[in-house]
């Protein structure tokens, strides 16, 4: 039994720390946000250098191979930094699409750039509002070409690739997924202003971009919800490294300021609400770890430890960056300190994937088939 | 330099351990009491108490015999020096067998621990192996009627007299003082300085005629707790443990085992509510198919997950030599609330019928009434959630303490807390 990182692991997470603590501060990060940059450019080329993008990506498709805990180990330190970088829709999505749905000819061709970072690559999935079901999907390919409009893409205006998810022809009810080369024709992007302005998002507009089938026909729902939950496990990772950084800001100003006489972080009342804090922190990466498993060796029980992990940290990350603003009380409602970036991240992260209802009811329906399956 | 990858599995080395103890129960174990304590929650077994306690001494003689008692205790001490994942491995074999063991607790998480941290090599030589043995039961005499949190302000004291000690006061919420043979003890030895300095570490006798025992009745009606009153109980001065006037720090041993203790092994309910929402029907279908309950279910979910986790993330650090801390206040801190919530959900589910507690007057009636009942007690004994929360706070966070307006000043001039009433 081991429930724990290896030495190695631990090793990599405190690199990626320190390089982050230098590389994504408050200054880059805002630097993001003002110039409407998409993302830090240097920060990506380091990430991609380090080997930290394509930790996930075996060595034969130009990955470094370090594996899926490495990966959930960097995405801790990410989610910690706030890092402005396009990680999530290139590595936990794009890439994980096509290790997981692509021909052996499409891994080839793009996962050692994705692994470079010299393409970047997203997913495209949402229409309107609400949860996405395969009847609320009207994008189409017919002869291969793609029609349709997707809603709010994650790094839609800085992406080169993106994985779609649209009907193989305009009846059929099953979804199929196609590679879309961003910029080539037919494609339009419409930068779109989110709760989140450190990470860019964009509506992608196809009319006639050529689009090639990725997996099987029809296999789409499958290979999304297989998909889904790796990068659920992921993103854990970082909302649980953001929550457990908005805890740090709360729990060090909470010391700094005083009030009647004293340290306002000798108070009861913050000091119950810092330790509640801690207790949905903890819980979240305990979680997490749990998907971690799970993923790094493609367990049965990823279905509900992705889950699991998911609702955990979605939670966590709330509650910790709502009251990090809270124990910071009229500086943390200011633009000028960070507490509000927290506060943005967790409620993007939290919708990102789909919302919370979402993945409460994923999981109670998983478990309920487990429970019936050993019955 | 640990290079091993996350598992669920034994290590070839566990694997052994397992077969070995496996094997040992099934051939060993009181197999005629299975069917009663599969269905028995902790503490709470069946049948007569007199039947439970030879049946509970029989079991730990057994163990004690072939080395399967005192798992993680060094071995010159009768313990099998175990290791904390081998000591996990033979309670998920001993399974409901495990169960019986409830009237050693305080003996093995307390007494036994804190003689081996501060007690004499003769104290040591005369308790542990009878503990180990199942042949003594120990009970811990710390809380009284006006010093519960504030464990610090007891009064029970305990006067020097010639050679020995005359112990006088009243100490509660003591549970299995009536089976006990043994007590371990906290007393006021000197009442003129501060009151962290002035209190002494005793074990105490149980059968003395100067000690008696009183049940306590519960707000839920059961009796698992007493009262004991010392009136000029005389104590040898060899049954002092640890220095006089260094009681707090000897009880502070006691104090963080009972954490670690109640932390690794307390229920939240949720197995019991999954189960419960998978087979209520309503008008609309099965209660687990509601939305509205999902979204319940999933929140505790992912708490009783969580502590899950917690534990064996807790148990990998000790497995490769780190310390267990602090971080075990959540589990109490977590499972007691929820225990509470999750009682008062079910019995919503019920509708009007969820106030019924006889099983023979409705199907509904039973375990989530009598946990919307015992859980009040479960967010107070062993530390309130507030001191939980006060302790992640100040050990783990690092904020600074609550001030202390008693803290320096000598015991016997804090002004003493008015009458507690009882009723109306």
């Amino acid at each position: 039994m081991n429930l724990d990182f290896s030495d190695d692991q631990k090793a990599l997470g405190e690199h990626a720390r320190r390089l982050l603590s230098e590389r994504s501060t408050s200054a880059v990060i805002r630097r993001v946000i003002e110039q409407q940059a998409p993302f830090d450019r240097d920060l990506w080329n380091s990430l991609a250098e380090l080997g930290y993008l394509g930790a996930a990506i075996p060595e034969a498709y130009g990955g470094s191979g370090l594996g899926h805990l490495a990966l959930c180990v960097i995405a801790g330190e990410l989610g910690r930094a706030l890092a402005p970088v396009p990680v999530a829709s290139s590595i936990y999505l794009a890439a994980e699409f096509l290790m997981q749905a692509g021909s052996e000819a499409q891994k080839k061709s793009h996962l050692p750039r994705l692994a470079s970072g010299e393409s970047i690559g997203t997913f495209a999935f949402a229409e309107g509002v609400g949860a996405v079901t395969p009847k609320s999907i009207q994008s189409s390919v017919t002869a291969g070409n793609l029609q349709g409009r997707k809603l709010a893409v994650m790094d839609g205006g800085a992406a080169d690739l993106a994985v779609v998810a649209a009907r193989a022809a305009s009846k059929r009810e099953d979804l199929s997924l196609y590679l879309v080369d961003l910029n080539g024709p037919g494609v339009t992007r419409e930068p779109v202003a989110t709760i989140d302005p450190t990470r860019g998002h964009a509506n992608l507009v196809f009319d006639g971009a050529p689009a090639e089938l990725l997996g099987a026909p029809g296999s789409g729902a499958a290979a999304i919800a297989r998909v889904l939950d790796r990068t659920a496990v992921l993103i854990a990772f970082e909302q649980v490294g953001g929550a457990e950084r908005a805890l740090e800001m709360a729990r060090d100003y909470s010391l700094q300021r005083s009030a009647f006489g004293r340290p306002i972080g000798s108070f009861q009342a913050l000091k119950h609400m810092l330790a509640d804090m801690y207790v949905s922190a903890t819980l979240a990466r305990s979680n997490a770890y749990y998907g971690a498993w799970a993923l790094s060796i493609d367990a049965p029980e990823l279905p509900v430890a992705a889950a699991t992990a998911r609702v955990s940290a979605t939670k966590a990350f709330q509650h910790c960056a709502r009251n990090c603003i809270q124990v910071h009380g009229g500086m943390g409602f200011t633009w000028e300190f960070d507490c509000h970036l927290y506060y943005r991240r967790a409620n993007l992260l939290a919708l990102a994937l789909g919302g919370l209802a979402e993945w409460e009811d994923l999981l109670i329906e998983r478990m309920k088939s487990g429970k019936a399956a050993r019955a | 330099m640990n290079t091993q990858a996350m598992t669920f599995d034994d290590s070839p080395a566990e694997a052994a351990f397992r077969a070995e103890a496996r094997a040992w129960i099934a051939a060993n174990a009181p197999h005629e009491l299975l069917p009663l304590l599969s269905k028995a929650g902790f503490a709470s077994v069946d049948m007569d108490e007199g039947d439970l306690v030879r049946a509970a001494k029989a079991w730990q003689k057994k163990k004690a015999a072939a080395g399967w008692s005192a798992l993680q205790w060094p071995r010159q001490y009768g313990g099998r020096g175990a290791t904390a994942v081998e000591r996990v491995i033979w309670e998920q074999e001993e399974g409901p067998y495990g169960k019986l063991a409830f009237i050693f607790v305080i003996g093995f998480g307390m007494a036994g621990p804190t003689l081996i941290a501060h007690g004499t090599e003769e104290q040591k030589r005369r308790f542990l192996p009878k503990l180990i043995s199942g042949e003594e039961i120990w009970c811990q005499l710390f809380s009284e009627p006006a010093a519960g949190s504030d464990l610090a302000g007891i009064r029970t004291r305990a006067e020097k007299v010639g050679d020995g000690w005359v112990v006088n006061g009243q100490k509660i919420w003591t549970s299995l003082a009536h089976l006990a043979d043994y007590g371990i003890l906290v007393a006021r030895t000197d009442p003129t300085v501060p009151k962290h300095k002035g209190l002494s570490y005793f074990w105490v006798d149980m059968h003395a005629p100067a000690v008696e025992v009183r049940p306590i009745k519960q707000a839920n009606g059961r009796s698992e707790f007493n009262e004991v009153y010392f009136t000029d109980l005389l104590l040898a001065d060899h049954q002092r443990i640890g220095e006089v006037g260094r009681g707090w720090q000897v009880a502070l041993t006691t104090l963080m085992n009972e954490r670690l203790m109640i932390g690794t092994s307390m229920p939240t309910g949720f197995d019991a509510l999954f189960d419960y929402c998978c087979e209520l029907r309503t008008e609309q279908g099965l209660a687990i198919d509601d939305r509205a309950v999902r979204s319940k279910l999933a929140d505790w979910a992912v708490r009783a997950n969580g502590l899950k986790f917690n534990s064996l993330r807790g148990l990998s650090a000790l497995a490769k030599g780190g310390t267990p801390g602090a971080e075990n206040s959540i589990g109490k801190l977590v499972a007691g609330s929820m225990m509470q919530e999750i009682a008062m959900f079910a019995m919503n589910l019920q509708g009007r019928a969820g106030i019924l507690v006889d099983p023979e007057a409705s199907e509904a009636a039973g375990p989530f009434q009598e946990m919307l009942l015992r859980s009040p007690g479960t967010r107070i004994e062993g530390g309130t959630d507030e001191i939980l929360r006060n302790i992640i706070a100040e050990r783990v966070l690092g904020l600074p303490p609550d001030i202390r307006v008693d803290k320096d000043v000598p015991f016997d001039r804090i002004p003493a807390s008015g009458a507690v009433t009882r009723g109306v």
